[in-house]
This record gives C-alpha cells, sequence and structure tokens, in this order.
C-alpha cells in the first residue's frame, strides 16, 4: 500500500471524483490558482479547468448556497469552507436549506452536496482560526458528519459522502494534513459511517475523534507501559452515531473516557457519556470522564494554547 | 385603443389572478376557523406580479420562491388542493403536510421552495443556474424575493456571484414596500431597488406591479436577455399587499390612507374594467369567471378538509434518504 500524505488522500481522491463523475465539480475560496488554503486542490485547476474548479468569492453564504442549489438540480458539488470558523457564515445554508429541503418538501428534493472544510487547534492561530465546531452541524437531523482521523479515511470517506444522496460534511483537523500513513487502493471492505477500534484493550474505552486521535493512541501505548489496556475507538462518523460499535467497547472494559477537542459543555462528549449512560447504567465500574477543550477561546500563545486543548498527560490522568 | 392583447390570453392572466385572490381569501377565512395553523401571509394585492411574472418562466425554468409564495405556486400550476391541503397539514399536501404555507415545493414543475428565512433562497436559485450553466442546459432560473431580503447579505453575496460567474439568474423583486412592518426607506439607505443592480454590473429594471400586463412585458424582455445573455437580470416589481403582513397585525406601521390609495389600483378591479372596456371580456363571462374560482377554490378545501394526516408512526421518515432515522441513538 502507498504511503500517503492525509493532504494527497485528500486530493487523490477529489481527482478521482472529478475524473469518473461529471457531475462533480469543486468550488470554495482559493480553490483553483492558489491550490486551496491546505494545499489539498493543488493542480487540479490545470488537469480539470475553471468551469470545475471553482475559485469563490469570500461569501460563504453564497457560494454554499449554490453547492445547495446545484445539488437540487442533480450536480454533485464539493464545497470547501476554508476553516469551520467560517462556515459560521454559512450556517443558514447548511442548517435551514440543506438539511431541511429533503423533509420539509414531503420527500421531492434531494441534496446530494459534501462541504470539506478544516477544523481544530494546535496551530497559534487563535480563537477565530481555531475552534472545533463540528458538533453544531453533528446536532442538526438531515445532516451527516464525517471526521476523517487517518489518511485511509481521508481518502475513502470523500468518494461514500459522494455517493450519499443526503448533505454530508467533512471535517477534516488542519494538524493531521501533513501525516502519513499508508492507504488502501481501493475502497473494498471501508466502512466510512461506522466506529473503528484503532486499538483494542480491556481496561478502559478511550473514545475520541478526528484529531484527538493521535493523542489518544499515545496516550494507550504510555498507560500499556503501565499495565493499563487502553481500548481507544475512533467514533468516526459523528452522525449518525455509531453507538453500537461504542457501546461493545465500553460493555467490554466497563470504563470510558472520551476526548474531544471541543468544548465539554454540551458537547460530543456529552453525548457520548449520554449514550453510555442510558444504555450501561449499573454495568460501569467508574463515572464516565470526559476530557475536552478548556472553557475558553482558543488562545494565541502557545503555552496557553496548549493548557487548553486535551493533553496526552490529561487524557492518562483521566484514565488512572 | 385596444392593445395587441389576444382574447384567451386576457382571460388567463384574469382567470390566474382571479383563483389567486379567491384561494388566499379563502385561505384566511380557514386561518381564522383555525383549519390552517401556524403563520400565513398572503398577498392580496400583489396578484399581477405573480401571474405577469411567470407567463414569461418555461416549463424547464426553475422557480425559488420566498414564504409569501401561493401565488408562485398556484400560477406554476400547483393544483389548489395540494397546496391548500398542505396548509391544512394532510399528507395529500404537496409536502405531505410538512411545510405548510411557507413551504411549499414541486420538484416536478421546477418550483424550489417556499424558502422562510429572507434571502435564503437566493444562493440556491444561483446554484441552480449554475449547474444548468455547467450542464450547457438553456433554462433561466426565475428568483422571487421581497423588498426586505434586499437588506439581508446574502442578496448582495448571490448578486455578486451570479455576474461574476455569468449565471441565467432572473432576480425579481416583488416590492410590496414593506419588510413586514419596516418601511423600505426605513431599512434602504438607497431604496430604488433595481439601482442596486448596477453595483455587481448587473442590468436592471423596474416595472409596475400593480399592471398584469407590463409585469408580463417587462419578464418577458429579462427572460429573454438572461436566456439569450446568460448574464443575470434584476427586474423590481412595485407592488402593494392589501392585508397584514401575516393573519395578525394591528398595521400600526402603515397609514390607512395609503392602503386606501393602492386599493384603487387592485389588479382585480383594474384589468377586469380594462378588459370590458376593450370588448375582451362581457359580464356573463365574468360572473361564470369567478363561479367557477370559487368553485375550485371550496372544492380544494373540501379536499383539504377530507385528506388524512400523515400516520404519526412515520414522524421520522423522510429525513434521509433511508426510510428509518439515521440517529438510532
Amino acid at each position: 500500500m502507498p504511503q500517503l500524505s492525509y493532504r494527497e488522500a485528500v486530493r487523490q481522491a477529489l481527482r478521482e471524483a472529478l475524473a469518473t463523475d461529471d457531475r462533480v465539480f469543486l468550488m470554495g475560496e482559493d480553490v483553483g490558482l492558489y491550490g486551496g488554503a491546505y494545499a489539498c486542490s493543488k493542480s487540479l485547476l490545470e488537469e480539470f479547468g475553471p468551469e470545475r474548479i471553482r475559485d469563490a468569492p469570500l461569501s460563504e453564504s453564497a457560494f454554499v448556497g449554490a453547492g445547495v442549489g446545484a445539488a437540487l438540480a442533480g450536480m454533485r458539488p464539493i464545497v470547501e469552507i476554508m476553516t469551520i470558523n467560517f462556515a459560521l457564515l454559512a450556517l443558514d445554508q447548511i442548517v435551514n436549506n440543506a438539511a431541511t429541503l429533503r423533509h420539509m418538501s414531503g420527500g421531492q428534493v434531494s441534496v446530494p452536496l459534501v462541504i470539506r472544510m478544516a477544523t481544530g487547534a494546535g496551530r497559534q492561530v487563535a480563537a477565530q482560526h481555531s475552534h472545533s465546531l463540528e458538533v453544531w452541524f453533528a446536532h442538526v437531523p438531515g445532516l451527516k458528519v464525517l471526521a476523517p482521523a487517518t489518511p485511509q479515511d481521508a481518502r475513502w470517506m470523500l468518494p461514500a459522502a459522494l455517493a450519499d444522496p443526503d448533505p454530508v460534511v467533512i471535517v477534516e483537523h488542519a494538524i493531521l494534513y501533513s501525516r502519513e500513513e499508508e492507504v488502501a487502493e481501493s475502497a473494498d471492505g471501508f466502512a466510512a459511517w461506522r466506529a473503528a477500534i484503532r486499538r483494542e484493550g480491556s481496561d478502559v474505552s478511550l473514545i475520541t475523534s478526528g484529531g484527538s486521535l493521535g493523542k489518544c493512541l499515545t496516550a494507550a501505548e504510555s498507560l500499556a507501559a503501565d499495565g493499563i489496556s487502553a481500548e481507544v475507538v475512533d467514533v468516526r462518523c459523528l452522525r449518525p452515531l455509531d453507538a453500537e460499535t461504542i457501546i461493545a467497547s465500553v460493555a467490554k472494559t466497563r470504563r470510558a473516557v472520551i476526548v474531544d477537542e471541543g468544548w465539554q459543555t454540551y458537547g460530543l462528549a456529552a453525548e457520548i457519556a449520554a449514550v453510555i449512560g442510558g444504555r450501561l447504567f449499573g454495568k460501569l465500574a467508574a463515572p464516565v470522564a470526559r476530557v475536552c477543550t478548556a472553557e475558553v477561546p482558543i488562545p494565541y500563545a502557545k503555552h496557553l494554547e496548549d493548557a487548553a486543548l486535551p493533553s496526552v498527560e490529561r487524557i492518562i490522568f483521566a484514565c488512572r | 385603443m385596444t392593445p395587441l392583447l389576444a382574447r384567451a390570453h386576457a382571460h388567463t392572466l384574469l382567470e390566474q389572478m382571479l383563483l389567486v385572490r379567491l384561494f388566499e381569501e379563502k385561505a384566511a377565512e380557514c386561518y381564522m376557523a383555525g383549519s390552517i395553523r401556524g403563520f400565513l401571509h398572503v398577498a392580496i394585492g400583489q396578484e399581477a406580479v405573480a401571474v405577469g411574472a411567470l407567463q414569461a418562466v418555461g416549463s424547464e425554468d426553475r422557480i425559488v420562491s420566498a414564504y409569501r409564495e401561493h401565488a408562485h405556486a398556484l400560477v406554476r400550476g400547483m393544483t389548489p388542493t395540494a397546496v391548500m391541503a398542505e396548509m391544512f397539514g394532510k399528507v395529500t399536501g404537496c409536502c405531505r403536510g410538512h411545510g405548510g404555507s411557507m413551504h411549499l415545493f414541486d420538484a416536478s414543475r421546477r418550483f424550489y421552495g417556499g424558502t422562510a428565512i429572507v434571502a435564503g433562497g437566493i444562493p440556491l436559485a444561483v446554484g441552480l443556474a449554475l449547474a444548468d450553466r455547467l450542464r450547457h442546459a438553456p433554462h433561466v432560473t426565475c428568483c422571487l424575493f421581497g423588498d426586505g431580503a434586499v437588506a439581508e447579505g446574502e442578496f448582495h453575496e448571490s448578486l455578486n456571484l451570479a455576474a461574476l460567474w455569468k449565471l441565467p439568474v432572473l432576480f425579481l423583486c416583488e416590492n410590496n414596500f414593506y419588510a413586514m412592518g419596516t418601511a423600505l426607506e426605513r431599512h434602504q439607505s438607497m431604496p430604488r431597488i433595481h439601482l442596486k443592480g448596477m453595483a455587481y454590473g448587473i442590468e436592471s429594471a423596474v416595472v409596475d406591479g400593480m399592471d398584469v400586463l407590463a409585469v408580463e412585458m417587462a419578464t418577458r424582455l429579462a427572460m429573454e436577455i438572461v436566456r439569450s445573455t446568460s448574464e443575470p437580470y434584476l427586474l423590481e416589481a412595485r407592488t402593494y399587499r392589501f392585508r397584514a403582513h401575516s393573519m395578525y397585525d394591528p398595521e400600526l406601521y402603515r397609514p390607512k390612507e395609503e392602503v386606501t390609495r393602492w386599493r384603487q389600483r387592485d389588479p382585480l378591479a383594474t384589468f377586469p374594467r380594462q378588459l370590458l372596456e376593450w370588448g375582451l371580456l362581457d359580464d356573463a363571462e365574468w360572473q361564470a369567471m369567478r363561479e367557477r374560482a370559487q368553485a375550485v377554490v371550496d372544492a380544494a378545501v373540501a379536499e383539504a378538509e377530507a385528506a388524512d394526516e400523515e400516520p404519526v408512526e412515520s414522524l421520522l421518515t423522510g429525513v434521509y434518504a433511508e426510510k428509518e432515522a439515521a440517529c438510532p441513538s
């Protein structure tokens, strides 16, 4: 299997989609000439031309809404929003239109739209470029939300999202773009919509997604040295949530620590904790623990940013 | 002087305006009686815009509307029964009762709502037109919105995008001079809406929205320009709503004399009078036309009343393409 960076994996997925389906086009800010803010669409303009690789003005609401409209008309648009923070400018189109139109129209229309966006902190870009707001979208019936944490998932979740008849938001943690890993050359056996066990263990379930997966695996390694066997569950698909895989893991370990780069209050960890509590009440050996981002806007200064985010140390501490 | 107006076409225009008027009057009655709930925004007084404009929109063209859209839906050919049943919350409604008055859809007629977020439908229209452009299809998307939408960023972003990408959209502003209770000059620094096209290099015009023939001609011209240039166009139709914004509205925001003055220009009074003068309509025809339209509306109400509701068991269906809700947790 070839070794690919997460960024190259996204690019391969985009290229394949554009080459094999003429309904697919990419639009967003600086996706063309610039090559994408994170270089995911580098060289695609030369290959596919400006009709299908569309540099959009800084009008998130208009171009996301245009994606919804084009999807209504049967196209398969891929809209890139530079970061999830900017996606707030398009919330109306995503929440009030993309998510509602199928149901509100009594099933007459569908919105096969894919919206990709970078998320997450860790690069000292401060509060307006660093937040992890994916649960805002995962909250909404009508949307699906995928959080690829590995190059393999970045490569193969995109075609799964494109094949889906409903709007799918893909959140790509910005810290991951340069990570390299082996990526399969085909989608055989690939399950986009399920959680995955990234490391098996028997004493505690570390449940996480996206940019926090690496921290959990590091923590699990360290815990193993101390004789604690941690199972790492990568949620992967935030909506619909694969509760079965999570429950099966926690039923086995009887302890759950949920690690999420979003804020704790009303967050992903809260939802998963509630699912665990509802299904495994009385069977847990310890209360469900949460390791999330501190309840502050992400600060610029490195020491403060580090202190705000879930860390390997905090994860280990929560597991002991 | 009699214009070059075919009798049959004149009758079509009048019949459509009449149907819309009687339909909305009946809907308001049903609302007061409690069989329609939620918000109901009637466009009584504005019929000439919907009827005039939509004559120019072909069956392959696309339409996006806003929340005061019963007229647009009916003129597009959606049946009074499907629309009335929708407002009654019945499964036979055009959207199975999921949408109600503000969210009428008919994909088969390329009618894409019914959007209740002011200006929220405008980017959709840009996207529909983008799809046609990418496929080299000759269709035009007609995007209807009110004067209130002009204050929203989505209006400006969409005009810019459509002009920049040369997309075939007719932006049709139905200017009734009030964004709910806020008068146009109280929310726009420059209230001549059609001139806003200039900022984006979009050709534009303004038309008397109380004159169905003028609206039809202006829209035909605008649609032709959009179709032949594949560039957007902004048409402002100046009109007036005679009734409250929604059903309950003490109308503190406008003087009674203003309403009275505009009522003199009621298209359901002026147009039949013109046609009678021109010899394109006689009293018996007019009377028969009214009886027919009333019968259609009454039948729509009877059918809506008799229709079934969607079973509660299917509450969770239709959110996604799958039958079951996708979030079982």
